[in-house]
Parts: structure tokens; sequence; C-alpha cells
């Protein structure tokens, strides 16, 4: 007994996951690109609930859920591109910026997203890879979502893209050096400016999960500071795509304990675990800060680094 | 000393850079809260709703009549204590988003500590002193571990005090779901009630709680720590310049845990008059946004603890004003959440003016012999 309810521990934790991952890829894949090119935001939360309430509301409306991600990063776009902007002004601090645009963000989400609250919309579809397995558990941890690939796909690119491309050599020159980026005539706020649009663009596509697939509902309660672990994540994956991926998964599996347990009848200390996530953050965070290879791959253009 | 100065071009008007400096702090900020009205303004017309009733009901919401000024007084409470949360670390150079969850975790030992005393029939003269001290050691600890983080360890203190506040809720809803559920508490889990023996009256003669008071004795007694004693000049100098700080030996790491658990304290007396004067318990309730609204009341003050009061009684009247507001123009709650969001980004991008009003500055005298 003990022994099959430990597996089904095992198998809920490797299917949430998954599940749960898949946000936090996202906005960390987004945040790596904006930190790549020296510059952070920390209003990554306001794009991902942004983001899950106009993808929830795009699909009610369109009826197709896909365009509502689409609309969803369009929406962290559009905060990425004000943030990106705002912080080329002089004697403007990004941290500020992003806590700023953190509430701005979920303001909006909270001010247009009460009709959605009740309607029910169109989900995104899982792919039934456990099909093969007559256990339905390992069936139903086996459903996975088709972003979750596009999101490794896009780890592996961005990966490839930053180390070999010219694209990716002008975001990590910008990242690290301002002067020499300058002395090249590149155009430092340009780039900043696309990078940050574009690390809110998957943000916003992040969000689009949460309320179209995983919990698959909008209210004002379904984002509980994953845009904000996502940052600290991308600290903790030293700024890697592939490791971006790897750390989102740790944390999709410590975010998966608490209902994984609950699953089999343990609900003792719910609320304990459904905090793991952050205890985990924290102590990754710690762990993390004054690592020498975290030292070493730091943009040095970052204003966690100086 | 002041011949040496003037040789420079600094004034031209008869301005000195000082007084500049606080026309700016004024003149700035206020146009940041003009141009917010007026893109919000620009928001509801976009929404079809008329921006002149939107803004006469806020007035009346909010100071309009005996019962709306008190009850803007009343929001204005705990968003000083929470905006003082976030100057004081600022003026060390940290930016802390800890107060919620140091008001929440305050609430909550305060309403914990009080069962046994409630219980044991102690006098609440007695057992109020004792729950505000809790609930301002448990605030001070908690923002004390991000503060120690940061300097002993390295750990970047928003992140961090931002989980710490997720934890400290999360801590919260473990004991209020189990060991001290009040099993009365059905639909909202809550700790045992305090009673209303224990229950802080208002402020003779209003309905104000006395969270006013205290908030307003402290952003007094805050802005003289911070601006009259060594203590805040070491602070500010650290704040101005770690490592010059460093190398006129002062104590950084101590000043650093000190400003942070004054912080804390600070929300988490918040938390103490949130269950003593307001809700007798501990419960979801105390989750209200106070701890962010704070961060933006101390944004808009520069981090100027007596300029808080006022910009709190401003955000507490605009808080008073959002269930009116909701009731006659049939907008969401969050209305006040849109309108401060674009508040925080305008007074943000605003920071780009100082030194750069054009009739402030010094004109360039240009005799250099």
């Amino acid at each position: 007994m003990s022994e099959s309810g430990f597996f089904i521990v095992l198998i809920a934790m490797v299917g949430g996951a998954i599940r749960v991952s898949t946000p936090f890829m996202f906005v960390a894949l987004g945040e790596t690109l904006t930190e790549k090119s020296g510059r952070i935001n920390l209003g990554l939360e306001g794009n991902l609930v942004l983001g899950a309430m106009v993808a929830y509301a795009g699909s009610y409306q369109t009826g197709s859920p896909w365009l509502g991600v689409l609309f969803a990063g369009l929406s962290g776009l559009v905060l990425g591109a004000m943030h990106g902007w705002i912080c080329k002004l002089p004697k403007v601090n990004d941290i500020a910026v992003g806590i700023a645009f953190m509430s701005f963000g979920t303001g909006l989400a909270f001010f247009f997203g009460k009709p959605y609250i009740q309607p029910t919309a169109p989900r995104l579809e899982a792919i039934p890879l456990g099909g093969w397995s007559s256990n339905p558990s390992i069936a139903q941890a086996l459903q996975v979502n088709p972003l979750f690939f596009v999101g490794i796909a896009l780890a592996v690119f961005m990966w490839w893209a930053l180390a070999n491309t010219r694209w990716g050599l002008i975001v990590r020159m910008t990242g690290d050096s301002a002067a020499s980026a300058r002395a090249m005539g590149v155009s430092i706020d340009l780039v900043r400016l696309m990078a940050t649009a574009a690390g809110g663009f998957l943000a916003g596509v992040g969000g689009a999960f949460l309320s179209l697939y995983y919990p698959g509902s909008w209210n004002e309660g379904l984002s509980s500071g994953q845009g904000l672990m996502a940052v600290a994540l991308v600290i903790f994956a030293r700024w890697d795509p592939i490791r971006c991926v790897w750390a989102a998964l740790l944390f999709g599996a410590a975010g998966a304990i608490g209902p994984a347990l609950q699953s089999i009848g343990i609900s003792q200390g719910y609320y304990f675990f459904n905090a793991a996530p952050y205890i985990l953050t924290l102590f990754i965070m710690i762990a993390s800060a004054r690592s020498k290879s975290a030292a070493r791959d730091v943009p040095g253009e970052l204003s966690l680094a100086k | 000393m002041t011949a040496v100065v003037s040789a420079t071009p600094a004034t031209a008007r008869g301005l000195d850079p000082k007084a500049i400096a606080s026309i700016e702090a004024v003149l700035i900020p206020v146009g940041a809260l003009v141009a917010s009205a007026i893109l919000f303004s620009f928001f509801l017309l976009a929404l079809g709703k008329s921006p002149a009733t939107f803004f006469n009901l806020v007035w009346v919401g909010g100071f309009g009549s005996a019962f709306s000024i008190q009850n803007t007084l009343q929001r204005a409470a705990p968003l000083i204590l929470t905006g003082l949360a976030f100057a004081i670390p600022a003026r060390i150079g940290l930016t802390l988003l800890g107060a919620e969850g140091a008001l929440v975790l305050g609430g909550f030992a305060a309403a914990a500590i009080a069962i046994p005393m409630v219980g044991g029939g102690w006098p609440p003269a007695v057992g109020l002193p004792i729950m505000a001290v809790t609930a301002m050691a448990a605030g001070g600890l908690w923002v004390g571990i991000a503060g120690w983080l940061r300097h002993y360890r390295g750990v970047n203190e928003t992140i961090s005090s931002l989980l710490l506040g997720y934890i400290a809720i999360a801590i919260m809803n473990f004991f209020v779901e189990g060991a001290l559920r009040d099993p009365a508490s059905a639909n909202k889990p809550s700790t045992m009630p305090i009673g209303d023996a224990w229950r802080i009256g208002p402020i003779p003669g209003t309905s104000v709680h006395w969270g006013l008071a205290a908030g307003i004795v402290l952003a007094v007694a805050l802005h003289i720590l911070m601006s009259r004693t060594t203590f805040g000049f070491a602070a500010r100098m650290t704040g101005g310049n770690v490592r010059a700080a460093r190398a006129q030996g002062l104590p950084v790491g101590a000043l650093v845990v000190v400003c942070c658990a004054i912080a804390g304290a600070c929300s988490g007396l918040a938390g103490f008059y949130e269950v003593a004067a307001i809700h007798g318990q501990a419960n979801a309730s105390l989750i209200a946004g106070y701890g962010f609204t704070g961060i933006l009341v101390a944004f808009l003050a520069r981090q100027n603890p007596l300029a808080i009061v006022p910009v709190a009684i401003l955000f507490g009247a605009l808080d008073a004003a959002g269930g009116l507001v909701q009731r006659r123009m049939a907008m969401p709650d969050a209305t006040v959440l849109v309108l401060q969001g674009i508040i925080f980004v305008v007074l943000l991008v605003s920071e780009t003016f100082y030194g750069r009003i054009p009739f402030l500055q010094p004109k360039q005298t240009g005799d250099r012999t």
C-alpha cells in the first residue's frame, strides 16, 4: 500500500512538474533574454497575470485558444515595450519600474477580467502521450500540453541563437559591456527595448498557459508569484536557456508536492507544502548568490551584478 | 564656504540648489499626479465613462462628509506604516517589498499571542501592549531576515522579501486552517476572536482607530531618526555610497539589518491595529494589499517620512471612495488598482525630470577666467 502510494505520488509529481513548469519556463526564458541584454524586468508577474486574462478573454471571444495565446503574447509585448522604453530614460531605476508594471499589469487584468470569471472558454488540448499505458495515473500524468514542447524548443533555439548568431552576439555584447556595444555602433536602447519586449511576449504566453490549460480558468488568484519566482530562477539557471528548463521542472515538481500528497489523502500540512516553491526559491537564491560560477556568468551591465 | 560655492555658476536667479531641490521634490510628484489623472481620464473616456463623475465621486467618497473623512483616515493608518516600511530601507539603498508579508505575520502573531491571554483572563491594558510588541517583533524579524541575507549572503533583497511575504501568508494559512482555527469560522478560517473587551476603541470624538496616531507619531520619530541623528546620517551615507561608508568604518551590516527590522516592525504594527482595532481576529482579510500600496505611497512621498502622512491620506481616500465608484459608475473594484498602476508608472517616468526642468536650472554665467 505504502509502495503504491509512493508510486502514485512520484507519478503525480512528474506529471505535476511537466504541468506546473511551463509558465515558469516561458517567464524564465523571457527574463533570460531581457537580462542577457543588461536589463532586469521585475514586472513579468504583471505580464503573466495580464496574459492569463487576455488569453482567456481571447479564447472566449474568438473560440480559438491559440488565438488567445497570441493575444496574451501581444499584451505582454506591449507591457514589455513600455518597460523597455521607460527604462531608457535617464535616472530611471529598472527595478522600480518593474514593481510599477507588476501592479499596473495586475490592475489592468483585474479590471478587464471581471466579466470573464464566470464563463467557460475553450481550453488548449493536451497531447495524450500516456495512451500506451493502462495505468490511469500514468496516462493522466503524461497528458502534455503542446506549449511545454514549444517552450523546450524555444530554449534550445535561444541557447543556439545566443551563442551562434549575429543577433545573439549583439544581445550578449549589450548586456556585458555597453561601452563596447556603443563602440561597435549598436544602439543599446534599441537592443534592450527589443529584448524586453520579446521577454514580455514570452511571459504573456506563460500566462496563457495558466488560464487556458492548468489550472485552466481565469480568476484573480490565478498567479501567486510565479512570475517573480521565475526571475529568481534565472539567477539560479545562470542566464542559460537550457538550464532554465531544468530549473523550471524542479520548481514545477516542488509546486506539485502539495497536490500530489493530497491525491493519496495526505492533506496534513497542505499549506506548508504549498509554500514549498517559495522556500525552495529562497534557499536556491541563498546558495547561488555568492557562488563563483554565478559571478562568472552574470551579464556585466546588470544592476544585480553591480 | 558660501563664497566658494557661489563662485561656480550655481545661482543665477537667487535660488540656491537646496531650494531648487525642494521645489522639484514637490513640483515633479504633483505634476506626475496631474498627468496620471489626465491619462486615467482618457482611459475612462475610452470606456464611455465620465472622468468628471469619477473624480467628483472620489472627492465625495474620500473627503465629502465627516463619515467619509474618517473612513479615509482609517484606511490611511496602515498605509502610513507600510509607506514607512518601504521608505526607511530605501534611504539605505534597499528596495524591500516585504511590507505585505510582515503586516500579515504581525497581525497573525498578535492574534495568536492574544489567545492564551484572553483565555487566562488577563486585563487588556496589559495584553494589548504585549500583542503590539509581538507583532512588531514578528514583522521586524521577518524583514530583518531579508536585510541579513542581503548583507551577509548577497541575496537580492527585493525578490527575497517578496518570497518571505508569500511564506508568511502560508504560515498564517497553515495555523488558521489547523491548530489555531476558530471552529465557528466556517467559510473564512480565522483565529479565535479576541473579543470586544480587547478591541482598541476609536480616538475619542472620532471613529478612527489609534493606528492613525501611531502612524503619525512614528513618521515624525523616524523623520527625526533619519535626518537628525548619527544613525540616520550613517544610514543615508550607506545608501549613497556603500564603499565610502565602509571606508569610514561604518557598521554597514548592522545598519542594513536595523533599517530592515524597523521597516518590518512598522508593518507588523499595522497588522496589530488591523487585528486589534478592525477585524478582531487574524484571517485572510489581512491580505488587503496595504503593503503594496505602501510602496507607491513611499515613492510619491520621495521616501520622506513626513510627506508619507499626507500621501497616505490621499491613497486612503482613493481606497475609501472605491466602493462608491463601484456602485455609482458600475465599474469593477479594480478601477482603483488601474489608477494606482498608472500613477506608479507615470511617477517613475517623472524621475527623469529631476535636474532637467529648464526654468529651474541655474544659468551658465560663463564668467570663467
